[in-house]
């Protein structure tokens, strides 16, 4: 069967509020490279969201999603056969990927499924690849069953349900004591992006992070995702929509980073309640 | 003949309108209309025709009006502008045809613009369509018409070369990043200046040429620069200046700091001033900075007012040198905007949580003049001073839109990073042309539609030549 273009052809839960989709666009499809993202407007009043491409096949895409708020709750109750208002991309810089030698690799939450298509790429490309995966409980450590393709692979849960009790973070920590790696990649939420930097940085190797700043456009045409990047020299400001959306976490300002993420928090708060209001028991969800 | 004061068009009242977004101007009624257009002097050699930028027969339109034919009035106008409705809004017609009409020696021009735009509403409110009589043109057209054009971006100039395109029977893509058509008018100007439901009536206007529409198609991303010259015997790339420049001054990642392309995109493009009927939101203080003195900051601080702020216009000149419509300014004005001019920040005050609460500014003066003719601006040492402020904008101007440059790297640019071309909008590639504010810089929207109507013949000549 033949779908319109955006529709929601394929839905999976994998744990409350955390969904995959795989969504019909021809563009897309045949254009993403890792590390790059769409964005997509849910509904014809809805806000544009960025979401990471995490996957390709003929005609299609795959996206992660975490119910965090309005906009996000409102795309995991679509079901399959729904089709999504808008859908642009693919946006921002691919990942740069090429041989670097001893490559690791940190997912978080939802970023697990951002740094799946990056890891493959990466050991494609001939890297010795270790990686670690956490999240808060065994049935948010997303799609560890597909990263069977890297040498090393280490998992982690806040609640030690599974793996290495602690954070990636503590697992990237005792790594580093005995091995070496040339570059790493690093794909969660901020607070762990921001320590893995510094550990990175502490180590003398660079940190690929992948930002999720609040972005309108996603072409370069608001400043609204500007980011604080700097070093011994001075800082500047890029745009993580067409500059990134990843940068070396070793020069990212990350409290100004973190503290333009909560610009909305009370709009936020409010849109969702509406929401709730509206839609009713969720629980399901 | 007397020449009476011309006719003052209908508005909303200061105080009611400021409440509210819907149009401001209410335009002429078809009475007012004809008053106004019977105190043009039909003159021999017509000097306001030198002063439009696509040379508008206006005796001609105006004579019309005059005599109550608005059908052929509509006509003769849209034979020379496919956007009537949009340029009698937004035109800078002081400057334009307006600053050269005769009778502003002995009182006050024609109302030039608001004939314009009474004569689109006209049309638009009894249904006339207006059938293209062609044919003028001297290139042989009938051999190109198997060729196809690709337009990148909606706004003005890409509007403009569809329209003329379509009428010869082009077969013409236009492609839009966005998930809404016509550039700045649609994300740019507000809707208490220019109604969305015009802009898109003009747009949709286009279809009926068989222009097909793509949008959410970011060129260089979701279609590589590489298929689109293979797949098309011409290109236009119209994708405006786009990109907004900051101060850069210390504090300018705090909360609470805008560039008036992201405040203005959320409230114009995803209607933040729903919230939360539409999901986008916005983050208003209660006292707003506006800074700059042309027709972004007006729309900026404008809106602001309308979503309860108290607003105030930092411009580092004075008034007679701010670059705005003077419609507007003295729209502001009656609504309560605040002008603080010779003056500029230094630096925005964070507190603890990381908003903004103040703006350290700095007095001027006017020193010489520079290579505008403007004179300059000079910070008078040890005058700063405190404002305090919970929302800032900046609207100080952007620089060339490199989302699509970026993918494009042959293309000639100048030093400011903006595509050079020729009189015909031909780019260092033949088969590429260009025009819009991706050529000048921030201009206006007639002067994008000129380009774009130089850029059609322009791609009609390479497409004839070079079968
Ligand atoms: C380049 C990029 C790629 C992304 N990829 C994914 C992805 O693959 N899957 C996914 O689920 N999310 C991804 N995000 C985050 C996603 O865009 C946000 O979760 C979404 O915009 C939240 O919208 P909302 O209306 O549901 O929540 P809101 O109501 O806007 O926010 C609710 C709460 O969520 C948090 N939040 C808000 N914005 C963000 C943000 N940008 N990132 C993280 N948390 C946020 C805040 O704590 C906020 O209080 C990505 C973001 C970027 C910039
Ligand atoms: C707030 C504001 C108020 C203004 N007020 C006035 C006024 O009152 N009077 C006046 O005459 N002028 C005014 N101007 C200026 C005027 O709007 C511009 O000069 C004019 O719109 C330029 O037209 P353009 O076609 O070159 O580009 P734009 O209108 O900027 O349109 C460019 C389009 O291209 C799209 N695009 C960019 N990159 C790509 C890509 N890679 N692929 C596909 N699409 C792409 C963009 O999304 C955009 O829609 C104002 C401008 C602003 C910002
Ligand atoms: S210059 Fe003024 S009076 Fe003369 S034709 Fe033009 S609009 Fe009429
Ligand atoms: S989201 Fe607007 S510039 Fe990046």
């Amino acid at each position: 069967m033949e779908f319109p273009e955006n529709t929601i052809v394929r839905k999976r839960r994998f744990a409350p509020k955390l969904y995959e989709f795989w969504i019909r666009n021809s563009l897309v499809s045949r254009k993403a490279k890792p590390g790059q993202f769409v964005i997509v407007r849910t509904s014809e009043r809805g806000e544009r969201i960025p979401l990471t491409i995490v996957d390709t096949r003929p005609g299609e895409f795959r996206l992660v999603v975490k119910a965090v708020g309005k906009s996000t709750y409102e795309l995991c109750m679509k079901n399959e056969g729904d089709v999504l208002a808008d859908v642009v991309g693919p946006l921002g810089k691919p990942s740069e990927v090429r041989n670097y030698g001893n490559v690791l690799v940190l997912g978080g939450g939802v970023g697990i499924a951002a740094v799946l298509p990056i890891a493959r790429a990466l050991k494609e490309e001939g890297n010795k690849l270790t990686v670690i995966l956490g999240a808060r409980t065994i049935d948010e450590l997303i799609l560890r069953d597909e990263f069977g393709f890297c040498d090393e692979l280490l998992l982690t849960t806040d609640d030690g349900s599974l793996g290495i009790k602690g954070t990636v973070v503590d697992a990237m920590r005792e790594l580093v004591k005995e091995k070496k790696f040339d570059v790493a990649w690093a794909v969660g939420p901020a607070v762990m992006m921001k320590f893995a930097s510094y550990v990175a940085k502490e180590h003398n190797f660079p940190i690929w992070v992948s930002l999720n700043s609040i972005m309108v456009d996603g072409t370069g045409m608001c400043g609204g995702c500007r980011v604080t990047l700097k070093d011994e020299k001075g800082s500047k400001i890029e745009y993580t929509c067409v500059d990134g959306p990843e940068f070396d976490g070793r020069f990212v300002d990350w409290d100004v980073f973190m503290n333009r993420l909560t610009q909305y928090r009370e709009q936020e708060r409010l849109a969702l309640e509406k929401f709730l209001a509206e839609v009713g028991d969720v629980s399901w969800l | 003949m007397a020449v009476k004061d011309r006719i003052h068009m209908p508005e909303q009242p200061a105080e009611v309108r400021k409440t509210n977004f819907s149009e401001v101007a209410l335009g002429y009624t078809p009475e007012l209309a004809q008053q106004e257009a019977s105190r043009c002097l039909q003159c021999k050699i017509p000097t306001c025709i030198s002063g439009c930028p696509v040379g508008i027969d206006i005796p001609g339109f105006i004579k019309e009006i005059a005599n109550g034919n608005f059908e052929s009035s509509y006509k003769i106008l849209k034979s020379y502008n496919y956007l009537p409705a949009i340029c009698g809004r937004v035109c800078p017609q002081e400057v334009q045809c307006e600053g050269l009409c005769i009778l502003n020696k002995i009182g006050r021009s024609i109302n030039i613009g608001a004939l314009e735009r009474f004569v689109a509403d006209w049309a638009d409110e009894n249904n006339i369509e207006y059938e293209n009589e062609n044919t003028k043109f001297q290139f042989n057209i009938s051999k190109a018409k198997d060729k196809k054009v690709a337009i990148i971006g909606s706004g003005p100039a890409g509007l403009t070369v569809a329209s003329e395109l379509g009428r010869y029977g082009f077969t013409v893509d236009i492609y839009e990043a966005l998930h809404e058509f016509g550039g700045v008018l649609t994300y740019g100007i507000p809707e208490f200046r220019l109604p969305k439901s015009i802009v898109k009536k003009e747009i949709a206007a286009l279809e009926k040429l068989d222009v097909r529409f793509f949008k959410n198609i970011p060129v260089g991303y979701a279609i590589s620069v590489k298929e689109i010259l293979e797949s098309y015997d011409a290109v236009f790339i119209g994708v405006g200046a786009g990109t907004p420049k900051f101060m850069g001054i210390p504090g300018s990642e705090l909360n609470g700091v805008y560039s008036a392309n992201e405040f203005l995109t959320r409230i114009n493009l995803m209607r933040a001033y729903k919230f939360p009927e539409y999901d986008t939101p916005i983050r208003i203080g209660k006292k707003v900075a506006v800074i700059g003195g042309g027709n972004t900051a007006m729309d900026a601080a404008r809106s602001a007012l309308r979503l309860g702020a108290d607003v105030t216009i930092i411009y580092r000149r004075t008034e007679a040198e701010m670059p705005a419509r003077k419609a507007e300014i003295e729209h502001a004005k009656e609504e309560g905007v605040k002008f603080y001019t010779l003056a500029t920040p230094v630096k925005y005050i964070g507190d603890e949580n990381g908003n903004l609460v103040a703006i350290e500014c700095i007095r001027m003066e006017l020193g010489a003049p520079d290579e505008s003719g403007r004179r300059r601006p000079v910070e008078i040492p040890n005058s700063n001073f405190i404002l305090e402020m919970d929302t800032v904008i900046e609207a100080i101007g952007t620089e060339a839109n490199k989302f699509l440059l970026s993918q494009f790297p042959d293309l000639k640019t100048n030093k400011y990073g903006y595509i050079i071309t020729d009189e015909y909008g031909q780019t260092s590639n033949p088969k590429v042309f260009a025009g819009g504010d991706i050529v000048t810089g921030s201009a206006t929207v007639i002067l994008a539609m000129g380009a774009g109507k130089k850029a059609a013949q322009g791609i009609m000549k390479f497409l004839s030549e070079n079968r």
